[in-house]
Order: structure tokens, then sequence, then C-alpha cells
């Protein structure tokens, strides 16, 4: 299994390609399963989708390749929710919410970490933080 | 109980002569498990508590001094935001929910009141230039009209906090029944209980270490916003004669504290702007009050910890809003900080408003300044209303007003 896994990627549909069919291609031409985290595609509009990618690491680089050629942009998830540091004070009020984990209290310092591999940009705790320390790049 | 351990003056005197002993109130708590009450109440001094949270009902009190010609403004704002001039010339009250005058409020729901009042507290504190932009309709004595300048905190004649109702003793456990997320003060509440917001630094909470408001009373110095402050009076919505426990505490939101203090010697590490997303602005701040051991009866209730206090737990999408007074259920502060909580028998993830480790940096903070000679405890000159003052919140009543006598808006 160390040549398979799976990969979260933000993909960027610029306007002339959204209305296309080409993500679906990742499983007909690849072989590769995908499960989307997260869509906002209209058509003649840029769209923005969030997946996860699964099957073999060759495979996944082929089918992402493939999207690059037909003028998607693909780029890693773990960029796209950052915590500023020095914004939190840590009240954990995101904790509660992050359905993944990706954001916990660690004890007993009482304060919140953020594992980025674990997230899939759901972004509840950009828009719960009082003080902006969670930060969307999407 | 009661025989008196030690008084004030004594107290002070160990802290000039560096002797004093002096502990957290999270740090008494296993202290008193291992040794018991009557010991560690011989040996204490003083116990250390401390708040970090959301407090809305702060604002702060500045003078911006006369201009040339004079102005006695009558409208005002900093960086965008209405100050209240309505109090002489130059004095202004800049509240901490106030949003800026252009914010869209909550037209797109859930609003995000990126900037306010307590934005504004946090960078004349950080010693930023803000934005002072004034009217008046003038006269005699103060002919000018318009004022537009920047200020600062250092030029300020006086620049202090004024908080009319901080540390809430206990608060409820918000929780949301119906079908939708819904955005309140208490953070964003997931539908179907998907999760529970909650405020309170519990058993380090300065109020819930003196239940009975013994030792805590108007004139006490306590450490605010990093600097140095007062309780200047009871809070507003101060409610003594709610249910309590065995031990005394109080089963809900009950005591306040108004504090005051010089915002001149307060740091931007204890006082935060904070965006509340669907409901306003408003301010974090740190909040300590030691409390002196002048008896055994002091350090007992001193020694309460999370697993003894409870906080009601209430649904927000209806209950809280519409004032039924509906009740889920009782949970505790340690069952609350263990990051979920079972609710009709449902585990609800837990997503505290208040920071717990900035709670624990405030007492430690306040420790350390009276090990090192720097903070010398004061006796209150007046108590709180307690128990015996059958002092209640009321809700209002409203009375029907003839159509003629309506101001309008």
């Amino acid at each position: 299994m160390n040549n398979n896994g799976s990969k979260k990627v933000v993909l960027r549909f610029p306007q002339e390609v959204a209305d296309r069919p080409i993500v679906c291609e990742l499983a007909l031409r690849f072989g590769l399963r995908f499960n989307i985290l997260r869509a906002s595609i209209s058509p003649h509009r840029e769209g923005i989708m969030v997946m996860e990618l699964i099957g073999s690491r060759d495979r996944q680089e082929e089918g992402l390749e493939f999207l690059r050629e037909k003028g998607v942009f693909v780029e890693p998830l773990s960029q796209d929710i950052r915590m500023v540091e020095e914004r939190c004070y840590h009240c954990g009020t995101c904790v509660g919410l992050c359905p993944t984990g990706a954001l916990s209290m660690e004890r007993p310092s009482f304060l919140v970490r953020y594992d980025p591999a674990k997230c899939i940009a759901c972004e509840l705790c950009v828009l719960a933080c009082p003080t902006h320390a969670m930060e969307a790049l999407l | 109980m009661g025989t008196k351990l030690r008084t004030y003056e004594e107290i002070n005197e160990k802290i000039k002569k560096g002797q004093v002993v002096v502990v957290t109130a999270e740090e008494v708590v296993d202290l008193v498990r291992e040794k018991g009450v009557e010991r560690v109440a011989r040996e204490v001094d003083v116990v250390t508590t401390g708040t970090f949270g959301i407090m809305c009902s702060s604002g702060a009190f500045l003078n911006i001094g006369h201009t040339k010609p004079r102005m006695k403004i009558h409208e005002a704002y900093l960086n965008g935001v209405m100050a209240y001039a309505g109090l002489a010339a130059v004095d202004l009250y800049i509240g901490a929910t106030q949003p800026a005058k252009d914010d869209p409020l909550n037209k797109v729901h859930p609003g995000e009141f990126r900037y306010g009042g307590g934005h504004v507290i946090q960078d004349l504190v950080a010693g930023k230039d803000v934005l002072l932009e004034a009217y008046a309709y003038g006269t005699d004595c103060y002919p000018r009209k318009k004022l537009v300048t920047w200020i600062n905190i250092r030029d300020l004649n006086e620049a202090y906090l004024f908080n009319p109702r901080n540390a809430y003793q206990n608060y409820n456990v918000a929780v949301n029944l119906s079908d939708k997320t819904i955005y309140t003060y208490l953070g964003v509440l997931l539908p179907r209980m998907g999760n529970a917001g909650y405020s309170s630094a519990g058993q380090l909470s300065p109020l819930l270490n003196d239940p009975y408001y013994r030792v805590i009373g108007i004139g006490t110095k306590i450490f605010l916003g990093g600097g140095i402050g007062y309780v200047a009076w009871q809070g507003t919505q101060h409610n003594p004669t709610v249910e309590r426990t065995e031990r005394g505490i109080p089963k809900g939101g009950a005591g306040t504290i108004a504090v005051i203090g010089d915002l001149k010697g307060m740091s931007p590490h204890w006082l935060w702007g904070v965006s509340i997303r669907g409901y306003g602005c408003s301010l974090a701040l740190g909040l300590g009050i030691p409390i002196p051991i002048l008896d055994e009866e002091t350090l007992y209730y001193c020694s309460v910890s999370d697993e003894e206090i409870l906080a009601p737990v209430v649904d927000y999408s209806h209950a809280y809003p519409y004032g039924t007074g509906e009740i889920l259920g009782y949970v505790s502060y340690a069952e609350l900080r263990s990051g979920k909580i079972t609710i009709g028998g449902k585990e609800v993830p837990t997503s505290p408003m208040s920071s717990y480790s900035k709670a624990r940096e405030v007492a430690l903070t306040l420790k350390k300044w009276i090990q090192e000679g720097k903070f010398t405890l004061t006796q209150p000159v007046a108590q709180l209303p307690g128990v015996e003052s059958g002092v209640r919140f009321k809700n209002l009543v409203e009375r029907p007003v003839e159509a003629s006598v309506i101001i309008g808006r």
C-alpha cells in the first residue's frame, strides 16, 4: 500500500474551463477515486473545488498533470487554511466546531493546536474565530 | 472556621518583606486535596484568581484636551466608530460593542463585524494613532464645529477603562436545538446540539472563588488588562439571589462587578478587540483578583474545583431569545473542559469562548507581582450586595405609550 494513499488538493477552474466535464476523467482515464469536500463552480465563472484523491501516487500525479494541461490550477490543500499564531488567544471556540480534529485543545496547557494535514477546509473555524486568527487563502 | 488568621496589614507587611505565600486558585485545589483546608489556610496568605474572555459592557473614558478655538463635541467617531459625546466638551466614552458607522451589520447574515469599539480600545492601548472626527453645533463659548485629527493615548489627558459589568459569576452553556446554524455571543452553534458554547474560567474565575462576596468588594485592587484596576461598584445585572449549590456556588449567572483602571498602564496582550460572527463587536480582556486568606472559610471557598461548579445548559435557538427560562440540564466545568458533555444521552463537543490558558496566565502574573512586592492588597471600602440584600435581577415590564409622545427614529 505504500504506493497508495490519499491527497487533498484545491482545484481552481478558470472561467473558460469551468463548464467542461474534466473532473470525471480522473475516474474514467486514471482509475482514481475522489471525494469532493467542497465545491463552488458555476458555468462561465471561476470555480473552486476541494477534493480528496484516492489511488496510487503515480496515478494521482498523472491525473493532476492532466488537470493542469486542461488549464486547472492545482494546489495542495494545507496551504489554504492557516492559523495566525499571534492573533490566537486560545479560547478554543473553533475546537468544538472542527469536524476532523484538525483543531484540538492541548492539555494540560489548554493551547489550541492546528494540524493542517487533518483539515478539510470547511472554514467553520474561519467563520467562528473572534480574532480572525484562522485565515482562508482560497 | 471563623478564626481570624491574618489581616490585610499583615499580608501587605509580608509582601513588602518578600515573605508572602501566594498560590493560584488552580494550584490551591490540589494543595487542599493533599493537606486539607486547615493546614493550607495557615500556610497560604493569598490566592490569585484570573479570567480572560469576551466581556461586553466594557468601554473607556477619554479626555482629548481642548482645541483652539474651543469645541463642545456633539458627535464623535474614533476610526469610524461612534463614541458617546454627551458628557461635556471633550470627554468621550467609547463602548466595546459599538460597530463602525459603515459596518453592514447583519444585512448579509451572519455579519462579520470586523472593527468596532473593542478594536479602537486595543489600538489605543497598542499606542497606535487613532483617527478622531468630531462635530458640534457651536456655542458662544465653544464656537468650533468640526475637528479631524489623529490622536494617540500618550497625548490624552485621561484614558481609563470603565466596564459596567465584568467577571460574571458563572454563566449559561449554549446549545442549538433548531435545524439551522445560529450565531450567538457564545459562538457559532451548530444545529441539533452539534456543539455547546460556554464562557467561564470556572475554578479560576474571581467571583466563583468568593461566592458570597466576603472579601471582594468596592475598592478591591485588581489586575485589569495587564495593569492596575479597582472594583468600582457591583456590576450591572448583579444577581446574588440565584439558586446555589451546597457550597454556595451559583448555578447560573449571578454576581458581577463594575471595574475601573488606567488604560495607559494596560497592554494589548490583555485587551483584544473581537468580532463575533452574526452578533457584533466586543472586547476580550484579562481580569484577576487576589483573595486574602483572612480565615479558613475564605480558603475553603477558594478551593472550589471545576467538578463542583455547575452551569445550566440553555437552548439559544428558542429558550434564551424568547426568555422561557427552560434549562435542559446542568453540567460541570470539569465536563465542559474535557471537550465534550452529555446532554439527554447525546455527546456534544464543547466550544469555549473564554481562554483557560490566558486565565491561568492572569492568575500566575498576579501571583508573581505579589511575590515580587509590586502589588499590595486593599481592603474593600464597602461590600457588594450579597444574598441577604434581596437584590434580584428584573426583566423589563413594558407599559403602553400614547402615539403622540413617541419620538420615533
